[in-house]
C-alpha cells in the first residue's frame, strides 16, 4: 500500500507536480527559490546549464497550446534535456486504453518524464498512477482540474513584486467554473496564506461550493476590486456565449471587463495579470493589459525558470547552493 | 426431489419468522415449515446448522450486457455470479443497446437465463419504442410476453406530455414504471455530485436539483394518472424527503437505493478514482444518511445492487471519460448485512429489503414468486453463514466485470447455497 500522497516519493520529495493541492507552504517556496536561481540562465551568453544532460523529456499534448508547450521546451532544453514533442490529434478520441498504450511504449524508449496536457480532468493523475516508477509526470493542464506549473509561475510573478504574500488581497476575476487555472491559483495563495482570497463572475461563471475553497465569492467587480493588490484576469472562452452562460461579450465586458476606470477601485500599486491568451475588449482593455500596472508579459518570461525548477527537482536534480545561477 | 433444509437460522420477513427450524421442500415448492409434512420424507438433507435460511434475494437492477453487449458479460456469467451471491431473480433494465422493446428480446433474455439455470430473469420491458422518448412502446404486448413491469431505463422521456402518455397507458395495462429520476439538462456532461468535491477537481458537476426536478415532475404525473411506480436508486436525500411526503399523501409510489449509496460519498472519489463514477453520482455524507434514514423510516423499501459489469478498459481513462457504474451483485447481501452490524436495520428488516420488499414491488408476493418461504411458494431459497470475514478480491469475484471500489474491503457474511426452485445453483456445503 502507497503510505505517501502520489506526487511525492517515500522520503516526501516532490515525484510527479499533479496539482498544487496537498504541497506546503515550504515546497512551493522552494520551488520558488529554486526558479530564481534560474532566472540569470536566460541573460547568459550559452543559456544552459546541465542539470538534466542525458535525461529524455517528452511533452505530450493531447490539446493544442502554444505558450505553455513553448516554454516548457524551453525549459527543457536550459536543462540539457533531450526534448521530444508529440502532438496528439485532439479531434480522435483517444480511449483510456490506448492512452495508458502509448504511455508503457514510450517508457520502453527510456523516457524520464512526461509533460502532459490532457482535455479532461484527472488524466495526469491516471498517468501518475500507471507510467514506471522512475518516470515523472508533470500537469501542463488537466480539463478543469489543474494547471500547477501556471500557478507558481503567477506566485513567483507576485513574489518579486509584492514580496510577502500574507498582507496581499487578491481578486481572481471572469470564469471561474471552467479555468484550472483558477483552481491551482486557489490552492496556491491558500497554502501561501494572502490576507484575502476573492473571486469575481457572475454565478453562471462560479462553480458550486466554491466557498469550501477558501475563497470570497463577489458578483459585482467594482467591490470585488476594491482595494486588491493583485487582480488576475481569467480568459473568457467564447463557447461560454452558447450554453446559456452569458449573453454577449458586449455585456460581459461591461459589467466584469477589466478597464482603467475599474482597475483604478484597486490599490494604486495594484498588478494586473493574466495567464493569457488574451481576448482584448472582453475580458479586458487593451490599454490596461498594455499599461503600467500589466505583468502579463514577465508571467510568460517566468514561465521558463519555474518549468527548469519544476523539472529539475521532479528528476532530483535540483542546483546545490549557488549552483544554478 | 424432496429436500429438508435442517437446524438453520430461518428468517422470512414476508411471513414473521425469525427462529431455529426446518424448511422442507417438494418438488421445487415450500413443502412447509417446522414439523414434517404429511408424507414429506426428504431425499436429502442440507445442514444449515449456524446458518441462515431466508428466501432467495430479488435484486431490483441488474445489467447483463446480452444481447449486444457480450464481450463484457453474458447471461450466463453473471446469472452464475448472482447464484453465488444468493440471488435467484434479477430484475434487467432496458437500455439503448438492448431495448426490450419487442417480444422477441423478452424472449430471447428469458431463454438465456433459463439455459443457464442459474437465476430467474425479469427484463423490464419499454416505456417508449427504442427508449428514445417519443412513441409509446406495445406495453400490452410486453406484458404478454411476461414483462410486470416497464421502464425506459437511464434514457430520459425529455417529453412531459409523452411521459404523460405513457403513464396513462402503463397504468391502463395493469403495469407498474420503474423509473431513473434525472433531468437530462442539469445531468448533462456531469460525472460526479455538484458540490465540494466536484469542484476541487474540476469535475462537472450533476446537482441535486437533477435528481428531485425529475421526482417532482413524476410524482405530480403520478397522481394525475394513478400509475403505479417505482423510483430507482435514488441518490439525494430530499428525493427521499420528496417521495415519504407523496407516500403520506397516499400515492402509489415506492423506491429502492443501489447499496454503494449507503456506504459511500462523493468524497471517496478522492483523486479520481474512476471506480466511484457511478450513475446517479455518489453524493454528499448528509445524502448519505437520509438515504439511510429513508430505509430505516421504509420510505425507501428495498436495496439494489444496480449490477454494472465492465471490461477492464472502462475505467482505465480519466474520471469523465471512464464508464460508469460497480459490478455489484456479489456485495449485495455483506453489504446488506453489514446494515445489521451497524444497527440501522434488525437482520430480519434487512434480509426484507432484498427479499419481501422487491418481491412485493415487481407484485411477486402474492403469487409465491419469490420473497416468500410460505408452504406453496417457489423454492427460492438462500442460505449463508452471517459469521465468516471476507476479504472482497477482483480475481474471486464471479461476475466478468471485477469493477468494484470495495476491492480490499473485508465484507461479512457468505453464502453457503442458493436453490431456485428446489435446484441448488450454488453450493459450497454438501
Amino acid at each position: 500500500m502507497r503510505r505517501h500522497s502520489l506526487q511525492h516519493d517515500s522520503e516526501g520529495r516532490l515525484h510527479h507536480l499533479l496539482t498544487i493541492e496537498g504541497l506546503k507552504r515550504q515546497q512551493i517556496i522552494d520551488i520558488l527559490d529554486t526558479a530564481e536561481s534560474f532566472v540569470s540562465v536566460g541573460d547568459r551568453q550559452v543559456r544552459k546549464v546541465p542539470l538534466l544532460r542525458g535525461k529524455t523529456v517528452v511533452n505530450l499534448f493531447f490539446e493544442a497550446s502554444t505558450r505553455t508547450l513553448t516554454t516548457f521546451e524551453l525549459a527543457a532544453k536550459r536543462l540539457s534535456a533531450d526534448v521530444l514533442k508529440i502532438n496528439i490529434n485532439t479531434s480522435a478520441t483517444v480511449k483510456g486504453e490506448s492512452l495508458l498504450d502509448m504511455l508503457h511504449n514510450l517508457e520502453a524508449m527510456q523516457c524520464d518524464m512526461f509533460v502532459v496536457r490532457h482535455a479532461d480532468s484527472g488524466a495526469a493523475h491516471l498517468i501518475a498512477r500507471h507510467v514506471a516508477p522512475h518516470v515523472s509526470v508533470i500537469n501542463a493542464g488537466d480539463g478543469s482540474h489543474a494547471h500547477p506549473t501556471q500557478a507558481l509561475l503567477d506566485m513567483f510573478t507576485i513574489r518579486r513584486r509584492k514580496g510577502e504574500f500574507a498582507p496581499l488581497t487578491v481578486a481572481i476575476v471572469g470564469d471561474i467554473k471552467h479555468s484550472r487555472v483558477a483552481r491551482s491559483l486557489i490552492h496556491a495563495l491558500t497554502t501561501l496564506g494572502v490576507s484575502e482570497l476573492r473571486v469575481v463572475a457572475p454565478k453562471t461563471l462560479i462553480p458550486a461550493a466554491v466557498e469550501s475553497l477558501g475563497v470570497h465569492v463577489f458578483h459585482d467587480l467594482d467591490e470585488g476590486l476594491r482595494g486588491a493588490d493583485v487582480v488576475i484576469m481569467l480568459r473568457l472562452q467564447k463557447e461560454r456565449m452558447q450554453g446559456a452562460m452569458l449573453p454577449s461579450e458586449a455585456e460581459y465586458f461591461a459589467t466584469y471587463g477589466l478597464t482603467e476606470e475599474k482597475l483604478a477601485l484597486a490599490k494604486p500599486d495594484a498588478i494586473v495579470m493574466h495567464p493569457g491568451p488574451i481576448n482584448r475588449g472582453v475580458e479586458i482593455a487593451s490599454s490596461v493589459a498594455d499599461g503600467p500596472q500589466s505583468v502579463i508579459l514577465e508571467q510568460v518570461s517566468n514561465g521558463i525558470a519555474v518549468r527548469m525548477a519544476v523539472m529539475s527537482m521532479a528528476l532530483g536534480r535540483a542546483p546545490a547552493e549557488g549552483e544554478g545561477a | 426431489m424432496n429436500i429438508t433444509i435442517q437446524h438453520g437460522r430461518l428468517i422470512d420477513p414476508a411471513n414473521g419468522i425469525d427462529s431455529h427450524t426446518d424448511l422442507h421442500i417438494a418438488d421445487g415448492v415450500i413443502a412447509g415449515v417446522g414439523k414434517v409434512p404429511d408424507g414429506f420424507s426428504a431425499d436429502s438433507h442440507i445442514n444449515a446448522e449456524g446458518q441462515v435460511v431466508c428466501p432467495g434475494l430479488i435484486d431490483l437492477r441488474a445489467r447483463l450486457r446480452e444481447p449486444g453487449g457480450e464481450s463484457r458479460a453474458t447471461i450466463a456469467t453473471e446469472t452464475a455470479a448472482a447464484a453465488s451471491a444468493g440471488i435467484t431473480t434479477l430484475v434487467c433494465p432496458p437500455d439503448p443497446s438492448q431495448p426490450i422493446d419487442t417480444p422477441a428480446l423478452v424472449d430471447l433474455i428469458r431463454h438465456r437465463a433459463k439455459q443457464s439455470g442459474h437465476a430467474r430473469v425479469l427484463p423490464l420491458g419499454a416505456l417508449t419504442q427504442g427508449l428514445a422518448g417519443q412513441q409509446l412502446a406495445e406495453m400490452a404486448t410486453l406484458k404478454q410476453a411476461g414483462c410486470v413491469v416497464v421502464s425506459n431505463g437511464l434514457q430520459a422521456v425529455e417529453s412531459t406530455q409523452v411521459m404523460r402518455r405513457a403513464m396513462e397507458y402503463a397504468s391502463s395495462q395493469g403495469l407498474t414504471i420503474f423509473l431513473h429520476a434525472e433531468d437530462p439538462w442539469l445531468a448533462a456532461g456531469g460525472c460526479a455530485h455538484e458540490g465540494v468535491v466536484s469542484v476541487r477537481l474540476g469535475l462537472v458537476g450533476i446537482p441535486e436539483a437533477a435528481e428531485t426536478i425529475a421526482v417532482a415532475r413524476e410524482l405530480q404525473l403520478i397522481e394525475q394518472t394513478g400509475v403505479r411506480a417505482h423510483f430507482c436508486h435514488l441518490s439525494s436525500a430530499r428525493a427521499v424527503r420528496m417521495i415519504a411526503r407523496a407516500q403520506y399523501d397516499g400515492l402509489p409510489v415506492s423506491a429502492d437505493v443501489a447499496v454503494h449509496q449507503l456506504y459511500l460519498t462523493d468524497m471517496d472519489i478522492g483523486y479520481f478514482d474512476t471506480q466511484c463514477h457511478v450513475r446517479p453520482p455518489l453524493r454528499s455524507q448528509r445524502d448519505r444518511e437520509g438515504l439511510r434514514e429513508g430505509l430505516k423510516q421504509g420510505t425507501v423499501a428495498a436495496v439494489c445492487s444496480d449490477h454494472q459489469p465492465l471490461g477492464p478498459d472502462a475505467k482505465l481513462a480519466p474520471f469523465p471519460a471512464s464508464e460508469p457504474g460497480i459490478s455489484g451483485l456479489e456485495t449485495l447481501l455483506p453489504l446488506t448485512l453489514r446494515l445489521a452490524d451497524e444497527g440501522l436495520l434488525s437482520l430480519p428488516e434487512a434480509i426484507a429489503s432484498i427479499t419481501q420488499r422487491p418481491a412485493g414491488i415487481l407484485g411477486l408476493l402474492d403469487h409465491g414468486e419469490g420473497g416468500t418461504l410460505a408452504t406453496g411458494a417457489r423454492a427460492d431459497v438462500c442460505v449463508f453463514d452471517p459469521e465468516p470475514y471476507w476479504e472482497l478480491r477482483a480475481d474471486e469475484l464471479q461476475s466478468a466485470g471485477h469493477n468494484s471500489p470495495f476491492l480490499g474491503w473485508e465484507l461479512k457474511g457468505r453464502v453457503s447455497c442458493t436453490l431456485l426452485a428446489g435446484e441448488l445453483t450454488y453450493h459450497t456445503c454438501d
